[in-house]
C-alpha cells in the first residue's frame, strides 16, 4: 500500500471549479513543484542583500544594465533548458555561442559587407547544423549527450581560434548589429509596444480560462485569471517606467534596450512550443520515460535531435548578443565559463537535471539571478574569484531545495 | 453472459503458432481462442512462454509459424503499429507511463488531439474525465495531477483507461496486480470486469490464482510452450488449474 492514505474509500469527485483548481495548485507546491516560486525568491533576496550593502544597485540605471547584462545568460540557460528536459546535457553551448558571434562578426565586416540580417541569419543557420550534428552522432551513434558535447566545447573552441588567429579579434562595425544590446526604444513606442504585449498576453489568458470554466473543467477563479493579467500590466509599466527614467551620466540616456525585447521573444517563442504544441509535449515525456515514450510511439531520436538543433540554435542568438555587446568577438570569450553559468542558471531557475521537469522561464529567471550577483559583486568591488564563490553557493542551495522537494513526491 | 459470448466466433484466434528464439522453442504450435465480451485468464507457472504469447499479439515477437486470425480473417502482426492498427492494447506491468506527465496526457500520450495546430487540452480533459467515471473510476481527486502522485492500483487503472480511451477491442493484460495491496487489488480486478462487460476482449495473464478464477470467463493454461487446456470457467477450480500449470493434464471434475 502507498504510504499516503489511499482514497479508495470511494470518495466521490469533487465538482470541478475555482476551489478544486486553487486546490491543485497547493498540492502541486507541497507534491515538488513548486516552479517559480523559490528562485523569484532568491531573486528578491539577493537584490534585499545587495541594496543594504550599496544602495547603486537598485537604480534604474544599474537594473537596466542588468537586463542587457543578463540577456547571455538568460539566452543560453533557454538554450540548455531544451537539453536538460532530455536527462541530457550540452557543454559545448559556450563556444558555440562564439562560432555564431564569430560568423556574423565576419560577415558583417566592412570587406563582406553582408546586410546584418543576412549574417544573423548565416550564424544562426551555421550553430542549427552544429545542433544537428551534435544530435546525430548523440541519437543515430547512441554516443552520451557528455561527451559529444565536451568534444564539441574543444571542437568549436578550436575552430574560433583558428579562424581569430593567435589573440585576434573581429570588430562589428555594423550599426543595427551594435544597437541590438546598446539601441533603445523611444520611450512612446516602448509603451506602445508593452501595451501591446500585455493585451496579447491578457487575452490568450482570458480565452483560455473562460473556455475552461465554459465547460465546467478545473479552472482558476476569474478574480485570479484578472490578477494574472493585472499583475503583468503592472510588472510592464514597472519595467517602463524603470527604463524610461533617464540613466544618463553626461547625456541623457533612456528607453528600453531592445535586446530585452529579443529575449522575450525568444522566450515566447520557446515556451509556447514547449506548452503548447504536440513537441513540447513529447520533448517532456521522452524526459520522463523514454521506454513509455518509445512504446506511444514517439519517434525518439527525432525529438532529441530537433532538441539539440533548438539548443545550440539558441546559443546562436546568445552568441549575436553577446558580439553585439562586446561590439567585437575575440579569443578572449570564455565559453567553458558560460556553459557552466548556463546550467546554473537553469538549474537555479527551477530545472531538473534528471529529466522531465522545466520551463523555459526558469532559464530566464536564473539568467537573472547569476547576473545579478555578478553585478551586484560587481558594485562591491568584489574580484572574480568572490563571484565564482557566492555563484557556487547560490547553486548548491538552488540543486538542495530541488532535491529536498524531490524528496517528498510521492515515490512508486 | 458467458454462454452468450462464446457462441460468437473469437475476436481473436490463434493456430498452431510457433516461436523459437535460437534452439529455445517459446511457443510450440499454441491454438488459443479469445473471444469478445469476457475475460480469457492465461495462466502458467515461471517460462511457460506466457510472456512470449502476449509479445507476440502486441507484435513485439513477429511468429515463425502458424496462423492468427482476427475477426476471422487472417493478419500478420510485424510490428507494435500492426497491433494497435488492429486495436490490440496491451498494459504493462511496468506500467509504460510518464511520471512528470498528467493523467491527461498520459491516456492521450501518442494520440494527442489537436486544435489549430495546438494541443486541445479542453477536448482531451473532458474525454478522459468521461472514460474515467465511465470506468467508476471515483478515486483520483484531478486528472490534471501528476501520475507521480497516483497510487499504484490508480497507475494501473489509468494505463486500463487509456486502453479503453483508445476504443481497443482486445486489452492484454500482463499481472496488473502483481504489486498491488488487496483493496487496489480488488478495484483492479473490478475494472478488468468492467472491461469485459463493455464488450471488450480481455487476455489477463496472471500467477494469482485466487484473482484469476474471481474474474475469468474462461482459463487457458501454458505448460512448456504448448496450451494445455482451455475451459470455461465453471469447469475449472483451484486443484484442476494446479495440476494443469505443474503436470499439464488432469483427471479431477469440478467438484
Amino acid at each position: 500500500m502507498a504510504v499516503s492514505a489511499d482514497p479508495v474509500t470511494g470518495r466521490t469527485r469533487p465538482a470541478p471549479g475555482a476551489r478544486d483548481y486553487l486546490r491543485l495548485a497547493w498540492q502541486r507546491v507541497r507534491g515538488g513543484e513548486s516552479g517559480v516560486l523559490p528562485v523569484v525568491g532568491g531573486l528578491l533576496l539577493v537584490s534585499v542583500i545587495f541594496q543594504s550593502l550599496n544602495d547603486a544597485f537598485l537604480t534604474p540605471g544599474n537594473l537596466v544594465n542588468l537586463l542587457v547584462q543578463a540577456a547571455v545568460f538568460a539566452l543560453l540557460s533557454m538554450a540548455e533548458v531544451f537539453v536538460l528536459l532530455l536527462g541530457e546535457i550540452d557543454l559545448s553551448v559556450g563556444f558555440v555561442a562564439g562560432i555564431a558571434a564569430v560568423v556574423v562578426a565576419w560577415l558583417a565586416r566592412p570587406q563582406l559587407g553582408w546586410p546584418w540580417w543576412a549574417a544573423i541569419l548565416a550564424a544562426l543557420a551555421a550553430t542549427a547544423l552544429i545542433g544537428l550534428l551534435h544530435g546525430t552522432l548523440i541519437t543515430r551513434i547512441g554516443l552520451p549527450s557528455f561527451v559529444v558535447t565536451l568534444a564539441g566545447l574543444l571542437f568549436w573552441q578550436g575552430v574560433m581560434l583558428f579562424v581569430l588567429g593567435s589573440g585576434g579579434a573581429i570588430l562589428i562595425s555594423d550599426e543595427v548589429l551594435a544597437r541590438i544590446t546598446s539601441g533603445t526604444l523611444a520611450p512612446l513606442v516602448g509603451w506602445v509596444v508593452m501595451l501591446a504585449v500585455v493585451a496579447a498576453f491578457g487575452v490568450v489568458v482570458w480565452r483560455r480560462d473562460a473556455r475552461r470554466r465554459d465547460v465546467g473543467l478545473t479552472a482558476p477563479p476569474v478574480s485570479l485569471t484578472v490578477t494574472k493579467i493585472a499583475a503583468c500590466l503592472a510588472g510592464g509599466a514597472g519595467l517602463m517606467l524603470l527604463a524610461n527614467t533617464d540613466r544618463g551620466r553626461l547625456a541623457p540616456v533612456l528607453g528600453l534596450p531592445w535586446v530585452v525585447l529579443v529575449v522575450l521573444a525568444v522566450l515566447v517563442a520557446w515556451a509556447y512550443l514547449l506548452g503548447r504544441r504536440r513537441f513540447g509535449l513529447y520533448v517532456y515525456a521522452v524526459g520522463g520515460n523514454a521506454e513509455a515514450a518509445r512504446r506511444a510511439g514517439i519517434p525518439l531520436a527525432r525529438i532529441r535531435t530537433v532538441c539539440f538543433v533548438l539548443c545550440s540554435l539558441t546559443a546562436g542568438i546568445a552568441g549575436v548578443v553577446y558580439a553585439s555587446r562586446l561590439r567585437s568577438i575575440s579569443t578572449s570569450i570564455d565559453g567553458g565559463t558560460l556553459v557552466l553559468y548556463a546550467v546554473a542558471g537553469a538549474v537555479i531557475g527551477g530545472t531538473s537535471l534528471f529529466g522531465g521537469r522545466g520551463k523555459m522561464l526558469h532559464g530566464v529567471l536564473g539568467g537573472l539571478v547569476i547576473a545579478a550577483i555578478d553585478n551586484g559583486m560587481g558594485l562591491l568591488g568584489f574580484n572574480a574569484a568572490a563571484k565564482y564563490v557566492v555563484t557556487a553557493v547560490v547553486l548548491i542551495v538552488a540543486v538542495t531545495i530541488d532535491a529536498l522537494t524531490r524528496r517528498r513526491r510521492p515515490q512508486t | 453472459m458467458t454462454a452468450n459470448t462464446l457462441e460468437n466466433p473469437p475476436l481473436l484466434r490463434l493456430r498452431g503458432v510457433s516461436k523459437s528464439f535460437g534452439p529455445v522453442r517459446a511457443l510450440v504450435g499454441v491454438d488459443l481462442d479469445v473471444p469478445a465480451g469476457a475475460v480469457t485468464a492465461l495462466a502458467g507457472d515461471n517460462g511457460a512462454g506466457k510472456s512470449t504469447l502476449i509479445k507476440c499479439i502486441a507484435g513485439i515477437h513477429p511468429v515463425d509459424a502458424g496462423e492468427i486470425l482476427w475477426d476471422g480473417s487472417p493478419v500478420s502482426l510485424r510490428g507494435p503499429a500492426d497491433s494497435a492498427a488492429l486495436g490490440i492494447q496491451t498494459v504493462y506491468q511496468d506500467l509504460a507511463l510518464c511520471d512528470n506527465l498528467d493523467i491527461v496526457q498520459n491516456m492521450f500520450l501518442g494520440r494527442e488531439r489537436l486544435r489549430r495546430g495546438q494541443l486541445d487540452d479542453v477536448a482531451m480533459e473532458q474525454a478522459a474525465t468521461r472514460t474515467l467515471a465511465d470506468l467508476a473510476v471515483t478515486t483520483v481527486t484531478s486528472v490534471r495531477q501528476s501520475v507521480a502522485s497516483l497510487s499504484g492500483g490508480q497507475r494501473q487503472s489509468v494505463a486500463i483507461a487509456k486502453a479503453v480511451l483508445w476504443e481497443s477491442r482486445l486489452v492484454v493484460m500482463d499481472e496488473p496486480t502483481a504489486a498491488l495491496g488487496v483493496a487496489q487489488t480488488a478495484m483492479v480486478l473490478e475494472l478488468v470486469r468492467t472491461l469485459a462487460n463493455r464488450g471488450h476482449a480481455v487476455l489477463l495473464v496472471t500467477h494469482n490464482v485466487p484473482n484469476l478464477l474471481d474474474v475469468a470467463d474462461r482459463v487457458a493454461v501454458m505448460r512448456q510452450g504448448r496450451v494445455v487446456d482451455a475451459r470455461e470457467r465453471a469447469r475449472i477450480d483451484q486443484r484442476i488449474l494446479v495440476d494443469l500449470m505443474t503436470t499439464g493434464s488432469t483427471d479431477r471434475e469440478v467438484a
